[in-house]
């Protein structure tokens, strides 16, 4: 039954091997737009002007509440129809149909962007206020502030929670299989159904999936123990 | 001496003429002047909320005055109204400016805490004046034995005393070379016997003719160190003069009442 994952023509090793690497790409790019998205949002919430708030309050909140399958529907349609719409602008009157990898990248890193938006607007207010008085104090500019008071402690509070991120963000990827994207998940239903082993290949894929979150987490408290600097070592 | 510097010499560090700031329906300051010569240590005293660190935070910008005019070395602070009519700072660069000039050291030290104490204290120097960092480390260093604390040069705050870390932040003050420094209440935080270590520092700073304004519950510091004593009540001076008059002879009740019961504690 094992000769069923070898590599080549008549095994599936090779197939399940690039939809995991079809996962990684899509989650970490979705995951980087995420991280773009969510500063962004988290900037616009706390020190927007008042419709910038309120396009960022409206984006987390229909974003988090719509299941993330069906943000991937709506994009899928919605996004053909939109980029169709303005093609036809242009004068191009033929069907458009997005790629189903950018649709997936697209809806995965919106839903991540509006989780790590929250993580990290909590973590930039629980900054002390006394931390950033200091630097204004001592005449750094705005920038500068962000860039070497805010941002590092901010880091240290958003870590935890942006590891959360990533996790979900890797596990939404599975979804994008409903439009046919070949990532892990689709590749497991192929050859679970072309072999009638369904068991065997859900749980290599799952298999595969914990090996990544296993090192990515390892990945995450490593940042925070570097991030946490100054802090964690006065109790140790 | 020549003219200019007799000039310069009799232009105020700091100047505050009719300031005015409310936190909502709260006036905390109702109109208050003020001025520190070069050199002259000025201590601010009065009850929680009679609005002496209010006072302090509007000197640096930390708190915008709704009114009134702020003077650091004659340069007066440009202020404009926004749409909502809330008094703003009209040029963010002259703020920044302005605050490179006066130190502020902090009831809470405020030393970063993902930073060492020798990178406290560089930090400012090398990005905001852009001296070079071997320059601003050789300055640092002596700034650290000046307030004795060579030894806690790699330290991050979480790893010293409450005394350490305010004397730290002193420190970091100092390299910018401030010509004006703001203390508030430096050493209300501390525990009773981490107090003296930094006074001394900051009868050093004084003995060195440092320009100080400084808001404090050390009536023995003040009545020490101090050319001038400023007594404020509900967001008004009340009283001002040297120390042996302020506290030896208080003029007004409130004043009389406050030392008592400062006196008393």
């Amino acid at each position: 039954m094992l000769d069923l994952l070898s590599y080549g023509a008549t095994g599936w090793g090779d197939e399940l091997l690039q939809g995991a690497g079809m996962t990684l790409l899509v989650a970490v790019l979705a995951y980087l737009i995420g991280l773009g998205a969510g500063c962004l949002t988290a900037a616009a919430k706390l020190s927007g002007p008042l419709p910038l708030r309120w396009l960022a309050a409206t984006y987390t909140t229909v974003v988090r509440g719509v299941p993330a399958l069906l943000v991937i529907w709506l994009l899928f349609y919605g996004g053909s129809g939109l980029v169709g719409w303005m093609a036809g602008l242009f004068g191009y009157g033929g069907r458009v149909e997005l790629s189903a990898f950018a649709v997936g990248v697209a809806s995965v890193g919106l839903v991540s962007g509006a989780y790590a938006a929250e993580v990290i607007r909590g973590a930039v207010q629980a900054v002390p206020k006394g931390q950033l008085e200091a630097a204004r104090a001592l005449g750094m500019h705005r920038l500068l502030i962000l860039r070497r008071i805010l941002a590092p402690q901010a880091l240290r509070y958003a870590l935890p929670g942006l590891g959360n991120v990533w996790q979900m963000t890797l596990k939404d990827t599975t979804l994008v299989s409903v439009v046919s994207l070949a990532e892990l998940m689709r590749q497991a239903y192929v050859a679970s159904g072309t072999t009638r082993q369904p068991f065997l290949f859900y749980l290599v894929a799952a298999l595969i999936y914990l090996v990544i979150t296993t090192l990515s987490e390892t990945g995450f408290r490593a940042l925070s123990r570097r991030a946490d600097r100054g802090v964690r070592r006065a109790t140790a | 001496m020549n003219l200019s510097a007799a000039a310069a010499k009799s232009v105020p560090a700091v100047q505050v003429e009719g300031l005015h700031k409310r936190f909502g329906e709260n006036e905390v300051l109702k109109g208050v002047s003020l001025s520190a010569a070069q050199g002259e240590v000025v201590a601010l005293i009065g009850s929680s909320g009679s609005g002496k660190s209010t006072l302090l935070r509007c000197i640096n910008l930390l708190e915008t005055p709704d009114d009134g005019r702020v003077l650091i070395q004659g340069e007066e602070i440009a202020m404009k109204k926004d749409r909502a009519g809330r008094a703003q700072p009209a040029d963010s660069r002259q703020v920044d400016r302005i605050r490179q000039r006066c130190g502020m050291v902090f009831q809470s030290f405020n030393l970063w805490t993902h930073m060492t104490v020798l990178e406290n204290i560089i930090e400012a120097p090398v990005h905001v004046l852009g001296r070079n960092r071997e320059e601003a480390v050789a300055r640092a260093e002596g700034l650290l034995a000046k307030v004795g604390l060579s030894a806690k040069r790699d330290a991050y705050p979480s790893q010293m005393s409450g005394g350490q870390q305010q004397r730290a932040a002193i420190a970091r003050m100092l390299a910018m070379d401030p010509q004006v420094m703001l203390f508030d209440e430096p050493t209300s935080a501390l525990d009773p016997e981490l107090v003296g270590e930094v006074l001394k520092v900051m009868r050093d700073l004084a003995d060195e003719g440092a320009t100080m304004l400084l808001v404090t519950h050390e009536m023995a510091f003040a009545r020490e160190v101090s050319h001038k004593v400023v007594f404020l009540h509900q967001g008004r001076i009340e009283e001002q003069g040297t120390p042996d008059e302020l506290f030896g002879n208080p003029q007004s009740e409130r004043c009389r009442q406050f030392l008592m019961r400062e006196g008393g504690r």
